[in-house]
């Protein structure tokens, strides 16, 4: 952290004092001071207002649920359909393409189709924030899926054979033996999920013209980047640690769950 | 009533048309403990694999405890231990032994009673909460044999379950198998390639050859019981012995010479 701050400070410091333009110019509107982005926090960012840091710390909350629920959603989905395809070697072959090929089309080309047709839909209180949930959980279910799909097939075949012995049902070898195979590939996406959910509702939030959250923040930044641009690195910061506490909370998830692991199991 | 029942099984592996079994028949009685003993490729592990329904004879009947095969697994009637332990490693040593018994809705609390006396029984008492990567081979294997006897089957299926072992880990195991089978009285079908293994062990060894794989003769081991680390020194186990590997050896031309040697 401090390495990195002060590599942040030595590059700016070369920079300018040489007067490199390559490969940008660097001055106090493309790398602003580290104290000045910090500073940013505590001032308010219109007179009467509240402080910087207090209106991102509200935004962050509100990005962070419809993040949250978006996590939970796509966690939910791809982990289902990671093990119906994982069952069935006919549906895989026919729902893989589209699976990967809905990855490919940009979020922002679909987030503004979700909101026109997911708001309508949804009850008052989810409405706004409920569509951009949607849009995170479209960024989430793609690894849970196709990780969920890889650890169904990692069972011991041996242990399977077991099983076997013990005529167990599908449904028995499924939660007594797939499911706890694969978690290790589960949680691996998990913690790509966690990530990506965050900039997922960040990014819903962009076409929804939601201003409550980070999102909102980035757009309002933006436009005074040129005068202020420590706020819009300040947000950048808090949206980073958003991520990052999201991605810890399923490290700390992984560690209770799969406790019982060895090492290089889990 | 016979245990196990073979008859005029074969089994050929469209793969390369490999005729693995060729036209075995065998019988097991109740409380015997019978070795399956032949070099590589003789189809001793196939035919255990028949008599568990885990692969199905080309051509023949088997059955156990007078069902056929599928039944008799449907209904819990063999335990069955493998070369590997094939623990799972998320589980608990008093989970695993306890996994046939969930499979078979007991409730917990009988569940815990019978996975004590297991524990006992295979001697890792203070060892319930490890979990199986903290226990050396031998102990691990020892947790595979708590759990296939865990709802006390009739029949015991192993499969070279020592052939990973070392040496002096392997006649410990020998020993505590022996004691364990004669506390239960079930019957055990024993795959190995050991002939001392299969002599000191078994009521009975049945001989395997192989290409196509037949039965080249049964040896009666009428060595008395208990057997003890003494057993091993006896020169009556050295003519057992020496009758396997010369039942082994007559089938001799059927081997590969590398096999050969290892005779």
């Amino acid at each position: 952290m401090l390495a990195l701050a002060g590599a942040w400070e030595l590059y700016r410091w070369i920079w300018t004092t040489t007067g490199w333009g390559w490969p940008f110019t660097v001055d106090n509107t493309s790398m602003p001071h580290l104290w000045t982005i910090f500073k940013a926090f505590g001032q308010p960012t219109q007179v009467n207002q509240p402080t910087l840091i207090s209106i991102l710390f509200h935004k962050s909350l509100f990005t962070g649920k419809e993040a949250l629920v978006g996590f939970a959603v796509g966690a939910v989905v791809g982990f289902t359909i990671g093990v119906v395809l994982a069952h069935s070697r006919l549906l895989q072959r026919g729902f893989l393409p589209y699976i990967v090929a809905s990855q490919t089309i940009p979020i922002l080309a679909i987030a503004p189709m979700v909101v026109v047709w997911v708001n309508p839909k949804l009850p008052t209180g989810l409405q706004g924030w409920g569509a951009v949930a949607v849009i995170a959980s479209y960024l989430t279910f793609f690894p849970v899926a196709i990780n969920t799909l890889r650890g169904m097939r990692s069972a011991d075949p041996r242990a399977l054979e077991l099983m076997r012995t013990y005529a167990a049902s599908p449904w028995t070898v499924l939660w007594k033996l797939r499911v706890p195979s694969s978690l290790p590939y589960v949680f691996a996406a998990l913690k790509l999920a966690a990530t990506a959910s965050v900039v997922g509702a960040i990014i819903g939030e962009l076409p929804s013209g939601l201003q409550d959250g980070l999102g909102g923040a980035i757009i309002n930044f933006n436009q005074y980047y040129s005068f202020e641009p420590q706020e819009l690195w300040a947000t950048n910061v808090v949206a980073a640690a958003l991520g990052i506490v999201f991605f810890l909370a399923v490290v700390v998830a992984e560690k209770l769950v799969v406790r019982g692991a060895p090492e290089n199991v889990a | 009533m016979n245990v196990v029942e073979i008859k005029g099984v074969t089994k050929t592996f469209a793969q390369g048309n490999v005729t693995a079994l060729e036209n075995i028949d065998l019988e097991l009685q109740p409380g015997e403990f019978v070795s399956l003993i032949g070099p590589s490729g003789c189809g001793k592990s196939t035919l255990l694999r028949i008599i568990g329904d885990l692969t199905p004879p080309t051509s023949g009947t088997v059955t156990v405890n007078g069902k056929p095969a599928k039944q008799a697994r449907t209904d819990g009637d063999y335990g069955i231990v493998f070369q590997d332990s094939v623990l799972f490693d998320w589980r608990t040593v008093a989970k695993n032994i306890g996994l046939p018994l969930e499979m078979l809705g007991w409730d917990r609390e009988k569940r815990r009673t019978r996975v004590e006396q297991m524990l006992d029984l295979v001697e890792l008492r203070g060892f319930a909460d490890h979990h199986p990567w903290q226990l050396s081979g031998g102990m691990q294997q020892r947790v595979s044999i708590a759990r296939a006897l865990s709802f006390e089957p009739a029949l015991l299926l192993m499969d070279e379950p020592f052939g990973a072992l070392d040496e002096m880990t392997r006649e410990r195991l020998n020993l505590e198998l022996l004691s364990i089978w004669q506390q239960l009285g079930s019957t055990v079908v024993f795959v190995t390639h050991s002939i001392s293994e299969a002599v000191f062990l078994s009521t009975r060894v049945v001989v395997m050859s192989p290409r196509p794989g037949r039965i080249a003769g049964f040896v009666d081991i009428d060595l008395p019981f208990p057997r003890t680390v003494e057993t091993r020194e006896d020169p009556h186990f050295f003519e057992l012995v020496t009758l396997v590997r010369e039942l082994l050896r007559r089938r001799g031309e059927h081997l590969l010479p590398e096999e050969a040697e290892l005779l």
